[in-house]
């Protein structure tokens, strides 16, 4: 009950109408940033957190946060009307949603990937609510092998995780990481790997890396498949949703397994993405007709969305609790904080309880308004998208270099972004994951620090991750994960034999 | 983003219809360059961590222990994603990049560098109104006079938002700044 009481102080803070306006802007930007090609919700967030500096920083996180639940809503508008994901995590969107269009059941489409993200979301922040008091509380007692411990899982699990090359995955996270050190040396104060220039001095910010990777790169992709924009056209009217609405609780149970699911893919973090895929194969394999599935199925809506939402939103529950963001833009809300002033980790619910339940009562508030928003204002984000490239292309570019500036005022940043451009497009072409190469890049030095703290207690020897319970499990669990791709490569021949 | 989350079949139909006279550069061969330049990579950080020192004294580890690792890892990995790239002649016949394709990637790239070498120069809002219109007019094929409303408007609207709303100065040009022209700064 504790929580509950918390919670409401949170709504006190959170309700005033100061913080309501700011929430309705950030829903409405982050739909549009949703519904743009080149803009999402990662570099979203990065081009517009300078903007927020002389906010208060609850207002600020509300802002923002707000932006992140706009970008999950308005991913799926473009998956259903134009077949054309806006967010990665909206692709399995489009296998049913994009059917249910062309036969003429837009509206009901929308109506419902839009509640079953609100339903996703909602699931999450009510066990973000109880839950992450609950491990802020038990992460208190960690020392640095123990904090060493939670990254090396975090970063162990992309490996683990992901279908592509596990090669692919270490390379890009450790040049993450080898960016993270270069510049002032937190522990003894040294340069390193500056190789003489003052530019270098400062390191490499991750929200520039973000921008660059994450804008420019999609924008260079977009333009060699040469999108053309032809979809459908919709109108949402209130006798379709309340229609809809009636329908929608026959399956709660598709709605509850992908709540899981997307609970247990934002925690570890696999991401909304991977989990908008896993819900859409097991609701496939679970269904009575699965043959329906990819012409318009319900379900094959219902599943991808609610899991990429619960999922994206409980991405903020390690981020909050232990500091560690379980996604690229859990990460950047994070640099958020760090920039605010705050320190991230356990003791945020000790030390600034307005703010943490400020954000959570905000993310209830949040996506009440984002629900409202999207529902009644397709139309106009729809036509958006009507905007031809040619005239988006270069202003994104634009407003991108203005975000890249902004974070140090520096051009040389501009450069940089540029630069991270590039790598984003190969990166994608080439199948490196980008994911673990920003969190990398974000908690390098923090990664960098615990472990060498974690050296100097047990006088450099590698025993003191397996010195008690706690740490020795956590630390098996990440080499298990490490090595997963191995393990499971060697299990199929065992079964083969036999 | 796209085009690696559209569903499977799309991607396939689109890639045999690619013809391979017209790749530009098949993926084993940017394959290839990315992983030497990871394994270039490597080697930089390595050189420069041992140079800081990355061993242990007596107050702990030195600022390169905790680099020549992550470095001694991206070795490895980098390695091994060569010698997969060059054992893998399937990828030989997969384009890269097509020529067309590339260009219009280029189109924008390009354009892309010449805007930050002009916002380094002349100020950001002299080179987001050129960059817009010119941008519109080459690749848009628009009216001269519809280009440059747009560009004006969104430099105007960047001006406005940012000098007086948030008063947060972006950059005026290191070389020339044309808004002393018009006497505004």
């Amino acid at each position: 009950m504790e929580e509950l009481n918390a919670l409401f102080n949170g709504f006190a803070v959170a309700l005033t109408p100061f913080n309501i306006m700011l929430m309705l802007v950030g829903v409405m930007l982050g739909v549009i940033i949703g519904v743009l090609p080149g803009l999402g919700g990662a570099n979203g967030i990065a081009i517009l957190l300078p903007l927020t500096f002389t906010m208060s920083p609850t207002s600020a996180i509300i802002m923002l946060s707000c932006i992140y639940w706009g970008a999950l809503f308005g991913g799926a508008i473009t998956s259903i009307l134009f077949n054309i994901p806006g967010e990665p995590w909206s692709v399995a969107t489009t296998f049913d949603g994009y059917p249910m269009a062309q036969q003429g059941k837009a509206g009901e489409a929308l109506t419902i990937s839009f509640t079953s993200s609100f339903i996703g979301a909602l699931f999450a922040i009510i066990m973000i609510t109880f839950l992450a008091p609950l491990v802020a509380k038990f992460a208190l007692r960690f020392g640095p092998p123990e904090f060493f411990a939670v990254y090396l899982l975090t970063f162990c699990s992309f490996v683990g995780m992901n279908k592509g090359s596990p090669f692919k995955v270490l390379s890009a996270m450790m040049l993450g990481f080898g960016l993270a050190t270069v510049g002032m040396d937190s522990v003894t104060g040294q340069l390193r790997l500056t190789f003489g220039s003052t530019e270098l001095m400062r390191g490499f910010d991750f929200l520039i890396a973000v921008i660059g990777l994450f804008g420019i790169g999609e924008i260079l992709q977009s333009m060699e498949e040469g999108l053309n924009f032809s979809g459908k056209t919709a109108k949402i009217r209130a006798k379709v949703v309340f229609e809809t609405w009636a329908k929608l609780p026959r399956y709660w149970a598709t709605s509850l397994r992908s709540c899981l699911i997307g609970c247990w893919m934002g925690i570890t973090p696999g991401g909304a993405t991977p989990a908008a895929f896993m819900s859409y194969g097991l609701a496939k394999q679970m269904s009575k007709n699965p043959q329906n599935f990819g012409k318009g199925d319900e379900v094959g809506l219902i599943a991808p969305e609610t899991a990429n939402n619960a999922a994206g939103t409980a991405a903020l529950l390690p981020m909050l609790s232990l500091g560690i963001p379980g996604s690229p833009t859990a990460a950047v809300l994070l640099g958020g904080l760090l920039i605010w002033g705050l320190q991230p980790g356990p003791l945020l619910f000790i030390e600034q309880p307005d703010f943490v339940w400020g954000l959570i009562a905000s993310m209830y508030l949040g996506n009440i308004a984002a629900l409202f928003v999207v529902l009644t204002c397709v139309p106009i984000f729809a036509s958006i998208l009507k905007i031809p490239f040619s005239i988006i292309a270069p202003v994104i570019i634009v407003i991108c270099s203005v975000g890249a500036f902004t974070v140090n005022n520096a051009m040389f940043d501009v450069w940089l972004m540029l630069g991270f451009g590039v790598l984003g497009y190969l990166f994608k072409k080439l199948d490196y994951p980008m994911a673990p190469m920003v969190l990398a890049l974000v908690l390098g030095d923090r990664a960098e620090d615990s472990f060498r703290q974690a050296m100097l207690l047990s006088q450099g020897s590698l025993d003191i991750f397996f010195s008690n319970t706690l740490v020795g499990t956590i630390t098996t669990l990440a080499l298990v994960l490490l090595f997963w791709p191995l393990i499971s490569k060697i299990r199929p021949k065992k079964v083969a034999l036999q | 983003m796209r085009s690696y989350f559209l569903p499977k079949p799309y991607k396939s139909i689109n890639m045999s219809e690619q013809s391979n006279q017209n790749a530009l550069i098949s993926m084993r061969a940017v394959e290839i360059i990315v992983a030497l330049a990871f394994l270039i990579f490597a080697i930089v950080i390595m050189h420069g961590s041992l140079k800081m020192g990355a061993s242990w004294t007596s107050d702990g580890p030195q600022a390169g222990y905790f680099p020549f690792y992550i470095s001694l890892i991206i070795l490895v990995t980098s390695f091994v994603t060569f010698i997969q790239a060059i054992l893998n002649k399937e990828k030989s016949n997969e384009a890269f990049a097509n020529k067309g394709p590339f260009r219009q990637v280029l189109a924008v790239l390009i354009p892309a560098f010449l805007f930050t070498l002009l916002m380094q120069l002349i100020g950001i809002y002299t080179a987001a109104a050129i960059y817009i219109s010119f941008f519109m007019v080459w690749i848009g094929k628009y009216p001269i006079w519809k280009s440059v409303s747009i560009g004006l408007g969104v430099s105007i609207s960047l001006y406005m938002m940012f000098e007086y709303w948030f008063q947060i100065p972006l950059p005026s040009g290191s070389l020339f700044n044309p808004l002393t022209l018009l006497g505004i700064q």
